[in-house]
C-alpha cells in the first residue's frame, strides 16, 4: 500500500526525524492559513501516488500566504499521471546547501532490509545506481539484531565527512529503521536528506510503501489508505476480497489464481487480443465473489467480451457456475461471455451452465481464442 | 524416485483442526500420505478423523511420532512462529501453505530455519506432490501421474493447468514442487533444479516463473552452468503493467527490473526450451524425452 508524503512524514516525525513544519490542505484557503502559521516561505506540494510531481508542476514555492493560496488553487484538481490532486502539503521551504539520499528497501535477493545511501540525493536513485554505482553504499540488515550503532555510523560517514553531521545522519538512520520495522514497510526513503545553509540535517521529502500483508495487524497504518487516490473499481474489488487491476484492453478476464490469471492475459495477447484487466477470484471462491467480479468487469464500458478461466482445485467449479447464473439473472449481460472451466465438480458445473443457456469449454486455448474473436469482431491483430 | 518427499515421508499438520488444515489433512490421507500427527495448541490429546493424534506443540508431536515433515495451515500472523517452531522441533522439511505472511517476519524466519538445518518450502505455496507416493499441501492428486518429469513453479493454479496438460498427454511427473509467490521464500528454483538433477528418475524439468525479482535469471544461469538434464521454462505476466502487484506479493515489476522479457531472454541464453503458451510444454517436453 502506498501512503502519501505527508503521512510518511508524520510517521517519521513520530520517531524523531527532523522534518520542516507543515500541514495538509484540501482548499486554497486552508493552504493560506497554514502558510501564515508557518510565517516563512513555503512549498506547496501535490499529494498523489505518483513520481515526478515536480516535473508535472505539482510542487511550487510561495513567498507569501497569498501566493500559497494561488499555488494551491493551481495544484488542487490538476491531473498527475492520470491521478487528480485532492490534497496539498504546505511546508516550510528550506535553504539547501546539499542533498543526500537515504532509503531502506526489502531486498528479495539478500532476504533482508537493505540500506541504500548516497551523497548524490534529490534525484532518481535508480539513475545514480546505474551511472555512478560507487556513489551508493548498500548495507543489508539482519533484522534479528537490527541496525547496529557502528553500521549507522558507517552510513553517516558515507554521506558526510564532518563528524557532527555524520552523527546526526546516523541518528536519522536509526530512526528511519525504527519506523520501517514498526510500520511494516517494504520501502522507506528520505530523498532528499538536506543539509541547510545553516548546517542542519533535515528530511525534506519522504516516501513509504507498506507491505499489504502487515495491514491486518497494523490498523492505524491500514487507516491511512486513501481510497480517493485509487481506481474506484479496484477499491470495489478489494472490498469483495478480489484482486483486480484495470488494464487498457477489451477482453474482461475472470480467473482463479494469480499465476493462471497472468498466463490467461498473456494468452489473450498471444491470440491477438488485449486483456481489460487482471482479476483473481482466489482459491475458495463462493458464488458471491463471482457476482462481484462480473459487476466490476461489466462496469468497464471498454469490455467487449468476458472470459472465465477456472481451474478447479480448491475452487469448486459449480460455485463459479452458480455465480455466473445468479449474476447474469440479476443483470443480463450486454457483451458475449466465454466460459472455460475444468476440475473439481466440473460435471455439475457444466449441467448448471447448460440448463441456463450457457456453453462452456474445457480447453483454455480454445476459450481464449473465441473470446478474442468476439471482442475484436474477428479483427484480431 | 522423487525429490524432497516420497512414500516414507511422515507428516505433522500444523493447524489440523482449522478449516483449511482439516480439509487438506483428509485429502492428503486419502492420497496415501502418511499423516502421523496434528498440532493445535489446546487440543492436545484429541484424535483427528479418529486416528491421527493431535498435540499441543510440534515438539511433542515430533517426539511422539518421529515426523520428519511439517505442513502449515495456520493464519498469516502466526505462520512465521509456526515455521520456527517446526524448525526448532527438528523437522527437516517445512511446507508453509499460508498466504499473506508479513514479509518482515520472513526476514527473521529465514536465517533461523537455515541454522536449524531445515528446508522451508513457501510460504504462500501449494506444497508438493510425488505422484503415487505422497503429497504434502494442496495440489489436487488426480491431475498428476507418475513419470519422468520434474515440475517447479511459483504459482498454484497455473501449475495445475500445466501438470494436467502433461498428464493428459501421457507425460507423468517425479515430483511437482510449488515454491510459492512471495518475495522472500524458502526453497527457490535453484534448490529444486539441483534436486531434480540429482534424482535419477527425473529426465526433464518444467519450470514456471513469473514477473518480479531475479530468481528465474539466476536459475537460468544455474541451468547453463550445472545442469545436464533438459529444462523447459515459461514466464507468466508478459502483459503485466510495471509497478503493480499481480496477486502474488512477489509478482511485481520494479522500475525496469523483473520483466517477463528479461527472464525469457535469460532462458534462451541458457539454451532452455521456452514455452510461449502453457500447452507448448507438452511438445517441448516430449521432444526432450525422446
Amino acid at each position: 500500500m502506498n501512503i502519501h508524503e505527508y503521512q510518511a512524514k508524520e510517521l517519521l516525525r513520530a520517531v524523531g526525524v527532523p522534518i520542516p513544519p507543515g500541514d495538509i490542505a484540501t482548499t486554497p484557503n486552508e493552504a493560506e492559513t497554514i502558510a501564515r502559521g508557518i510565517g516563512k516561505m513555503v512549498v506547496v506540494k501535490a499529494q498523489v501516488h505518483a513520481g515526478g510531481r515536480g516535473k508535472a508542476g505539482g510542487v511550487k514555492l510561495a513567498k507569501t500566504p497569498e501566493e500559497a493560496k494561488e499555488k494551491a488553487q493551481a495544484i488542487l484538481g490538476m491531473q498527475i499521471k492520470g491521478l487528480t490532486v485532492e490534497k496539498v502539503l504546505v511546508t516550510e521551504a528550506v535553504d539547501i546547501a546539499s542533498e543526500a539520499y537515504v532509503g531502506i528497501i526489502l531486498d528479495r535477493a539478500s532476504k533482508k532490509p537493505v540500506f541504500m545511501v548516497s551523497p548524490a540525493g534529490g534525484i532518481d536513485i535508480e539513475e545514480v545506481a546505474a551511472s555512478t554505482p560507487d556513489k551508493i553504499l548498500k548495507l543489508p540488515i539482519e533484522t534479528r539484531y537490527g541496525l547496529m550503532p557502528f553500521q549507522a555510523m558507517r552510513l553517516g560517514f558515507f554521506l558526510f565527512d564532518d563528524a557532527a553531521k555524520a552523527r546526526t545522519a546516523s541518528k536519522i538512520m536509526q530512526q528511519l529503521y525504527t519506523a520501517f520495522m514498526a510500520n511494516g514497510c517494504s520501502l522507506a526513503e528520505i530523498n532528499p536528506l538536506v543539509v541547510t545553509t545553516a548546517g542542519e540535517v533535515i528530511a525534506v521529502d519522504a516516501k513509504m510503501v507498506i507491505d499489504d500483508n502487515e495491514l491486518d495487524r497494523l490498523p492505524v497504518i491500514a487507516a491511512l489508505r486513501d481510497e480517493s487516490a485509487e481506481e474506484p473499481s479496484e477499491v470495489l474489488a478489494r472490498d469483495a476480497s478480489l484482486t483486480f487491476i484495470k488494464l487498457d484492453g477489451n477482453v474482461g478476464c475472470v480467473v482463479n489464481g494469480a499465476g493462471l490469471a497472468m498466463a490467461t492475459m498473456d494468452l489473450v495477447k498471444y491470440y491477438g487480443g488485449d486483456p481489460a484487466n487482471f482479476l483473481d477470484i482466489g482459491g475458495s471462491s463462493n458464488p458471491e465473489k463471482v457476482v462481484a467480479a462480473l459487476q466490476i468487469i461489466t462496469a468497464d464500458k471498454s469490455v467487449k467480451a468476458i472470459l472465465f478461466n477456472i481451474f478447479g482445485g480448491i475452487t469448486r467449479t459449480d460455485d463459479v457456475a452458480n455465480g455466473i447464473v445468479t449474476a447474469t439473472k440479476a443483470n443480463p449481460l450486454t457483451v458475449p461471455i466465454v466460459i472455460r472451466l475444468t476440475g473439481t465438480n466440473e460435471e455439475i458445473a457444466m449441467k448448471i451452465l447448460t440448463e441456463n443457456g450457457f456453453s462452456a469449454s474445457k480447453d483454455m486455448d480454445e476459450a481464449v481464442q473465441k473470446a478474442v474473436q468476439l471482442a475484436t469482431g474477428g479483427q484480431a491483430s | 524416485m522423487s525429490v524432497f518427499i516420497d512414500k516414507n515421508t511422515t507428516v505433522v499438520v500444523q493447524g489440523i483442526t482449522g478449516r483449511d488444515g482439516s480439509f487438506h489433512a483428509k485429502q492428503m490421507m486419502e492420497y496415501g500420505t502418511q499423516v502421523v500427527a496434528g498440532v493445535t495448541p489446546g487440543k492436545g490429546g484429541q484424535k483427528f478423523e479418529g486416528s491421527v493424534p493431535v498435540y499441543n506443540t510440534v515438539a511433542d508431536a515430533a517426539a511422539a511420532t518421529g515426523a520428519n515433515t511439517s505442513v502449515i495451515y495456520v493464519p498469516p500472523m502466526y505462520a512465521a512462529d509456526a515455521i520456527m517452531e517446526a524448525a526448532d522441533a527438528g523437522i527437516k522439511l517445512i511446507v508453509a501453505i499460508t498466504e499473506g505472511v508479513p514479509v518482515l517476519d520472513m526476514t527473521r524466519v529465514h536465517p533461523y530455519v537455515k541454522e536449524k538445518g531445515a528446508r522451508l518450502l513457501g510460504p504462500n505455496c501449494p506444497g508438493l506432490i510425488s505422484p503415487g507416493q505422497s503429497k504434502v499441501g494442496i495440489i489436487p492428486g488426480r491431475i498428476c501421474t507418475p513419470g519422468p518429469v520434474g515440475v517447479v513453479s511459483r504459482s498454484g493454479t497455473l501449475t495445475y493447468e500445466i501438470v494436467y496438460q502433461l498428464t493428459r498427454a501421457g507425460i507423468g511427473q517425479t515430483t511437482c514442487v510449488g515454491i510459492g509467490g512471495d518475495p522472500i521464500n524458502g526453497t527457490n528454483f535453484i534448490d529444486a533444479l539441483e534436486a531434480f538433477e540429482a534424482d535419477p528418475a527425473t529426465k526433464a524439468i518444467c519450470m514456471m516463473g513469473e514477473i518480479g525479482g531475479t530468481d528465474e535469471q539466476e536459475a537460468a544461469e544455474f541451468v547453463k552452468r550445472h545442469m545436464k538434464k533438459p529444462v523447459v521454462g515459461f514466464i507468466a505476466g508478459q502483459t503485466a503493467p510495471p509497478g503493480r502487484r499481480m496477486g502474488h506479493a512477489g509478482a511485481i515489476i520494479s522500475g525496469s527490473s523483473g520483466t517477463a522479457a528479461e527472464k525469457i531472454q535469460a532462458f534462451e541464453d541458457a539454451g532452455m526450451g521456452v514455452a510461449k503458451r502453457p500447452i507448448d510444454f507438452v511438445e517441448l517436453v516430449k521432444a526432450r524425452l525422446n
